[in-house]
């Protein structure tokens, strides 16, 4: 049979491994330590304090929301581009919904929730049932979306009562509501990838869906189970949006690069984008890099357009890190 | 397993010579066009058709060489949109600058796809996070140039290509300047792809790369070439399309998917081996057919949008369907 | 000799692919602590047999009965349940996840949803343990283990599934002299536990080491049984099915090896230490070893895939250590990969496309994809025929011709350059075995016309055969040349690096 196992004459230990594991907390040690040298370098140390620092975090709550449920998704070696426009849509139809009137916060929020379903199983059902790669069956759907949106509206829209506003500006002191959200998500999120047969079963799929068939495991409930899974955390993020902006923009989903930033905040976490390795834990190490990304353009002053034309650098770059030492060819 | 079995076989599959369908997709189309608006078969109908059909037409043609290598590139759109700015910021009102400008655009078109190039060669990203990285940058760097809002319009000289038409040509009556480019540069981004050695081997690196890079192929160089003439027809397209686009930062937005979705209306494989230009160009002018028949049909954009985006899945579902039937 | 009843049996199994028919009228049985070996050459037809057990594949025709029962598998996992357990080739465990992770896929125990991780970790410890291999942590990651461990993964995976048959396919390919006697142990552990086990293998010295009855699959057909295991020459001549003479060209004889083309003096990388051979115009030199011995690591250092870091390599006089394989070919080098279809062939292309691949990737990149400086469409053709491949059209996709057709198109592809050394790794893998012959003629051919072929192949009869000399590597080096007239049994001894061998072979 074929040679094609080469075992190294002097046995290396297996550091590719290892890189992995520990990349994303060096490189927030980096950002961070970046960050405190242009802080005080510019003469602003007050970037330093503690409400500052927690601010940080605060400020990428909806990056963080999209990111772990496009965890789960590139996981399964899924990959889901739909997020940003789903995240507009979610804030548009939560603030027409509300329209000012708090006894509709419950009405928009389960509207809202059920739309991220709905497009989650569309996502899901397209990639498993007709097999369309889903790069194109994303990228198709926020096409679809874009569409029956901008039919719609092209302004803001309606309007979050100030009950709802507290999602976004409500909190004990200095630690906001929505930064104590995202972290009882991550734990959930964590929790049921670690402990549960569900997300187990996410692992095997993502490692090998071939074996995992094979060894009885149902592959497509669970592929369009992240689908649904991420669909629903883009759409909580529009509602966290709606609740900032106090209405609905039906920009603010491409505005903020949501899709582009969450895989690559994912693959900077040490999730690979080929599925069956990685976890929650990097990724919010992702979400906090980029988060000391811009908190450093901003205390830097940036202008925003210079900022855009960075972060596209930035993205490539940080996946670069962790691609370069790839030894297969990459189209 | 012998292989007298398998010879018999093989001679039945040598049968029916195969018709790319999208030729008859756009054949269909046209006619239920023409339906609905006989003046579409006067010159002054369908010559403007392809004119606007143009621009795409050969967008697509250049996606296609990225598309069979096995990759994608998103940053078209916002290359076109760079295009059409850097150009306006730069002629300034003054035509006289015209051929350098242009000259410059497509140099920048050139360091665009080796860029894009070597970061998936050497970089190992994957062209999907590269494009779109290089799309995100590149608005960015529209925006930047223009303080946000691009001022100017273009001279006529440089809407020339997108805008002139020949008058009193006989048989046609008018030859726009943008259909002339489209049959030249069709004609070449043909021979590129189907008579050339380079041709062949983009279709062997997107096919297999491993066994390209084992029989000697130079992939890195093949790959790379393939993303300059991908961006290299954008640049070309954005010069066409300032000239009857207008000057804005989102005039190139969508136009990426929508060279996808033509080069995969015309049989393109996505992940790589299987494509064809002239297919692609068909697709790319039946996808402009569809969004003529929803004009006539008075729906407005958006729901152009939502087609499209059907479209994009719906042929990717078929062409998986039909990949499946006939065996792999 | 066995006389328990049977617990598997397959009673006449056929299977047919579109233009194929892998299996005809099969009959096969296995009983409760019986080691039966079933053995046959590449392409008789066993994987599919097995692929019928597991439940992959429905059979045209014929019957599965399980103690007698009769069962009809809709899907692998009723086969895994009904307790038919099989070992591939290429293991099907996840590298990324733990050893009992592996062991339970698809089966994890859990309590309302949570995974019962205590539980998972108890059972897989006494499943190693039972079987000696108490030294593997159930919290190890398969990636981190060797390939032996991970054998002993897949057999415990067996085993906690309360297999009543388990079929090993070539389970020795991967392991040296002391894992294959670790492997040996644990069969017998299988045996005394009542296990049916259905063992393939190409080694005759497993065979009459283990087996209890022997059975001889050849073209899809039952060819010999065994009920005692017979000597090796018999069962290779129930395989093979003539004369082994006539089946390799002949040798070459001295004036036709011609001087020295390629030279190689202690070269060295991460994979192989001190590698020194010289090869000759007109000979074949077969390289021999199991595998992991580095002999694919040879022929990617040679090919410039993988380089050598130290050491030198001259080719006709010049410097040939190569860095890329595009310099290796410019400097007159060929690779015919293992694996044709992921490695040597493009698959969505034509005949005439393959053949010309090579010739068209040296030419200008923007020339005329009909005629190059090394080739042209009509001087690919000829070629073709000169190689004797068949194929209805040249036009035609490549994946529609017979694997020995395609291994003659990628000659050809090389042909096309006259390249002064060929590198064959596994030339008849996947052939037919009535086409393999033609292959070796082929060779020889290439050779009597000056090329000097280095031939990689686990298959030790093919080896014997077609080789005028004999290198065997064994963990990075050569560790012993042979010339014609050397046994089976001393090339294994020097692959594997024991003095003695339990167990007599051919």
């Amino acid at each position: 049979m074929t040679d094609a196992t080469m075992q190294p004459v002097a046995r290396r230990r297996k550091s590719g491994f290892r890189f992995e594991r520990w990349a994303p907390a060096l490189l927030l040690v980096i950002a961070f330590a970046i960050y405190a040298i242009v802080a005080l370098a510019t003469g602003q140390p007050q970037f330093l304090t503690p409400d500052n620092l927690i601010a940080i975090l605060g400020r990428s709550i909806a990056l963080g929301i999209t990111a772990i449920g496009q965890t789960f998704v590139i996981l399964v070696a899924s990959i889901d581009l739909s997020v940003a426009n789903l995240i507009s849509a979610a804030a548009v139809l939560a603030s027409v919904i509300m329209n000012g009137n708090p006894a509709m916060i419950l009405p928009a929020i389960l509207a809202v929730l059920a739309l991220g379903a709905v497009v989650g199983v569309v996502n899901g059902l397209v990639i498993t049932k007709l097999e369309v790669n889903p790069l194109i069956a994303t990228l198709g759907m926020a096409l679809v979306i874009q569409g029956c949106l901008s039919a719609f509206v092209t302004n803001f829209a309606g309007s979050v009562p100030a009950e709802f506003q507290v999602f976004a500006y409500g909190g004990f002191g200095s630690i906001q509501f929505s930064l104590i959200f995202l972290v009882a998500l991550t734990v959930a999120a964590w929790f049921v990838l670690r402990f549960t047969k569900f997300g187990s079963d996410i692992y095997s799929v993502g490692g090998n869906a071939d074996a995992a068939r094979l060894a009885g495991i149902k592959t497509h409930p669970v592929v369009i189970a992240t689908h649904v899974i991420c669909s629903l955390c883009a759409a909580i993020a529009g509602l966290y949006l709606a609740s900032r902006l106090r209405s609905g923009a039906p920009w603010i989903g491409r505005d903020g690069v949501y899709d582009l930033q969450s895989i690559a905040v994912v693959v900077i976490g040490g999730t690979v984008l080929a599925g069956g390795r990685g976890g929650i834990w990097g990724t919010i190490a992702g979400v906090l890099i980029f988060s000391l990304i811009d908190s450093i353009f901003n205390i830097a002053q940036v202008d925003a357009f210079a900022k855009q034309v960075m972060r596209g650098i930035i993205i490539v770059a940080a996946v670069a890190f962790y691609a370069v030492r790839s030894k297969r060819i990459v189209a | 397993m012998s292989e007298a079995a398998l010879s018999r076989s093989e001679k039945k599959k040598r049968r029916l010579p195969q018709i790319n369908p999208v030729y008859i997709v756009l054949a269909v189309l046209l006619i239920a066009i023409v339906i609905q608006n006989v003046s579409f078969l006067e010159p002054q109908g369908y010559m403007n058709f392809l004119k606007r059909s143009a621009p795409l037409a050969i967008l697509a043609a250049g996606s296609v060489f990225v598309i069979v290598a096995g990759g994608f590139d998103l940053s078209v759109g916002a290359l076109i949109t760079l295009t059409v700015i850097g150009s306006s910021m730069l002629l300034n009102n003054n035509p006289d600058a015209t051929w350098w400008v242009i000259l410059l655009m497509l140099g920048l078109g050139v360091l665009v796809g080796c860029i894009n190039g070597l970061i998936v060669c050497y970089l190992r990203v994957p062209s999907l996070i590269a494009t779109l990285g290089m799309m995100i940058t590149l608005n960015g760097a529209a925006l930047m140039w223009s303080g946000g809002s691009p001022r100017g319009y273009l001279p006529d000289s440089f809407r020339f290509f997108g805008r002139f038409n020949f008058q009193d040509v006989p048989i046609f009556q008018l030859v726009p300047v943008a259909v002339i480019i489209l049959i030249v540069l069709g004609f070449a981004l043909y021979w590129l792809m189907h008579r050339t050695n380079f041709g062949r081997m983009v279709h062997a690196i997107g096919d297999n790369p491993r066994a390209a890079q084992l029989a000697g192929v130079p992939v890195e160089r093949v790959r790379i070439l393939a993303f300059v003439v991908s961006s290299v027809s954008a640049v070309i397209a954005g010069v066409m399309l300032g000239g009857f686009a207008g000057v804005s930062t989102d005039v190139g937005s969508g136009y990426e998917l929508q060279a996808i979705t033509a080069a995969v209306l015309g049989g393109a494989q996505l992940l790589g081996g299987r494509g064809s230009v002239p297919a692609a160009i068909a697709g790319a002018l039946t996808l402009q057919a569809i969004f003529t028949l929803l004009n006539f049909l008075g729906l407005p954009k958006p729901v152009r949008d939502v087609v499209q985006g059907v479209i994009l899945i719906a042929a990717v579902a078929l062409a998986m369907y039909r990949r499946k039937k006939t065996g792999r | 000799m066995t006389t328990n009843p049977p617990v598997m049996e397959m009673r006449g199994i056929s299977k047919s692919f579109p233009g194929v028919r892998a299996l005809k009228d099969v009959s096969f049985a296995c009983a409760a602590g019986e080691v039966h070996a079933l053995v046959g050459e590449n392409g008789a037809g066993k994987s599919t047999l097995i692929k019928i057990l597991s439940g992959v594949y429905r059979p045209d025709s014929g019957a599965i009965a399980l103690n007698g029962q009769e069962v009809h598998f809709r899907h692998p996992v009723e086969a895994l349940r009904a307790g038919i357990s099989v070992i591939y080739q290429e293991f099907s465990l996840l590298p990324e996840r733990t050893v009992a992770q592996n062991i339970f896929l698809g089966r994890e125990p859990t309590r309302n949803g949570i995974i019962d991780y205590g539980a998972m970790e108890a059972e897989t410890r006494r499943v190693l343990t039972l079987f000696g291999s108490s030294r593997i942590e159930p919290d190890t990651l398969v990636a981190d283990l060797d390939v032996a461990s991970q054998q002993m993964v897949e057999i415990a995976k067996a085993i906690s599934l309360d297999a009543k048959v388990v079929v090993m396919d070539e389970p020795t390919a991967a392991l040296n002299e002391a894992e294959c006697e670790m492997l040996f142990a644990t069969i017998d552990r299988l045996r005394e536990r009542g296990t049916a086990i259905v063992y393939i293998t190409h080694r005759m010295r497993e065979v009459t080491r283990l087996a209890d009855r022997v059975t001889v699959l050849k073209d899809g057909e039952i060819t010999a049984r065994f009920e005692t295991t017979p000597a090796p020459e018999t069962i290779v001549r129930a395989m093979v099915g003539r004369d082994i003479a006539d089946f390799y060209a002949p040798p070459a004889t001295p004036e036709e090896i011609g001087p020295v083309v390629l030279s190689v003096r202690n070269g060295s990388n991460v994979f192989l230490r001190d590698i020194s051979f010289d090869l000759k115009a007109g000979e074949i030199v077969g390289f021999s070893g199991i595998q992991g011995a580095g002999r694919s690591a040879l022929a990617m250092a040679l090919f410039g895939s993988v380089p050598f870091t130290s050491g030198a390599v001259t080719l006709d006089g010049q410097n040939a250590a190569f860095r890329t394989p595009r310099d290796a070919i410019r400097g007159g080098l060929g690779l015919l990969p293992g694996d044709r279809k992921a490695e040597g062939l493009v698959l969505m292309q034509t005949v005439r496309d393959n053949g010309m691949l090579t010739s068209r990737a040296f030419a200008p990149l923007g020339g005329s994809n009909r005629r190059n400086g090394f080739a042209s469409v009509d001087s690919i053709d000829a070629l073709f025929a000169k190689v004797d491949m068949r194929a209805a059209s040249y036009d035609q996709e490549i994946r529609s011709l017979s694997g020995g057709n395609q291994q003659k198109a990628i000659v050809a592809r090389w042909l096309a350059l006259a390249p002064k050394v060929l590198i064959f790794i596994e030339p008849t893998r996947g052939i037919d075995v009535n086409a393999k012959a033609g292959i070796y003629q082929l060779m020889r051919e290439l050779a009597r016309n000056g090329a000097a072929i280095m031939m990689i192949s686990s298959d030790l009869p093919e080896i014997l055969g077609a080789a005028d000399r004999i290198l065997v590597m064994r963990a990075g080096s050569i560790v012993g040349e042979f010339g014609r007239g050397v046994t089976e049994a001393e090339i294994m001894l020097s692959a594997t690096g024991e003095t003695t061998m339990a167990g007599a072979a051919a």
